[in-house]
């Protein structure tokens, strides 16, 4: 069964302009892979090229950030929520 | 915004929070104030969302139909112009980026648009919110 990963603003443009969308996997990680499956363009925007969470992003399993989880490695499950939001710092 | 600047310059601390609103349109329907998650001793020049107050304020926006659309932060000690960090780390091309500054008596609000380190300054009309 497929989890539902809401995508903010700034990533719609690489999921064809969707808000939400539906994507497979057992872990964070995995949902992720078959969501850049789905949509290449989404390739290096959330994770890192070795593969870890991009820091520029939160991601949250339901209400839980995923960092204080087992961040790619945080097991879903049918019906669960992933949320994908910037990470928003300045000066 | 102003009062959440003056509440936390006491600290010293920057503040900040999002802003929601219908895509496209610069028309900001409800003022998120957030934690700053920083480190103490930092708080003063920088800003960290918290990120679960982010995910808080999505919510709430997304029942009412709203997008995050921007966000605000207050300078403490300088005008109210995105700093290089700021530029450097805007995280949403299309968002409205608010910056407060609390440096002098009155405080002094400018909004701007950041886009690929391009920063533009936009109009900005203030209106006080209804009384509660």
């Amino acid at each position: 069964m497929p989890v539902e990963v809401r995508l903010p603003t700034v990533l719609r443009q690489h999921a064809a302009g969707q808000s939400s969308v539906k994507a497979n996997g057992t872990t964070i990680g995995e949902v992720f892979e078959d969501l850049v499956r789905q949509f290449p363009l989404l390739a290096g925007q959330v994770i890192t090229e070795d593969g870890s969470l991009h820091k520029f992003v939160n991601v949250y399993r339901n209400d839980d950030d995923v960092r204080f989880l087992d961040k790619l490695g945080t097991p879903v499950a049918d019906d669960d929520v992933v949320t994908i939001l910037p990470a928003v710092a300045g000066g | 915004m102003i009062d959440h600047a003056l509440v936390e310059k006491e600290k010293p601390a920057e503040a900040c929070g999002l802003l929601a609103g219908e895509l496209g349109e610069f028309d900001v329907k409800a003022v998120y104030p957030c934690a700053n998650a920083a480190p103490p001793e930092k708080q003063d020049v920088i800003y960290e969302l918290d990120p679960g107050d982010h995910l808080r304020a999505d919510r709430e926006a997304q029942a009412n139909g709203w997008e995050i659309i921007g966000v605000y932060h207050s300078h403490t000690h300088t005008e109210a112009l995105p700093s290089p960090t700021d530029i450097a780390q805007a995280p949403d091309a299309s968002w409205h980026y608010i910056v407060v500054s609390v440096r002098h008596p009155t405080a002094v609000v400018r909004s701007f648009t950041i886009a690929d380190g391009n920063v533009a300054e936009e109009p900005l009309v203030l209106e006080r919110p209804p009384a509660r």
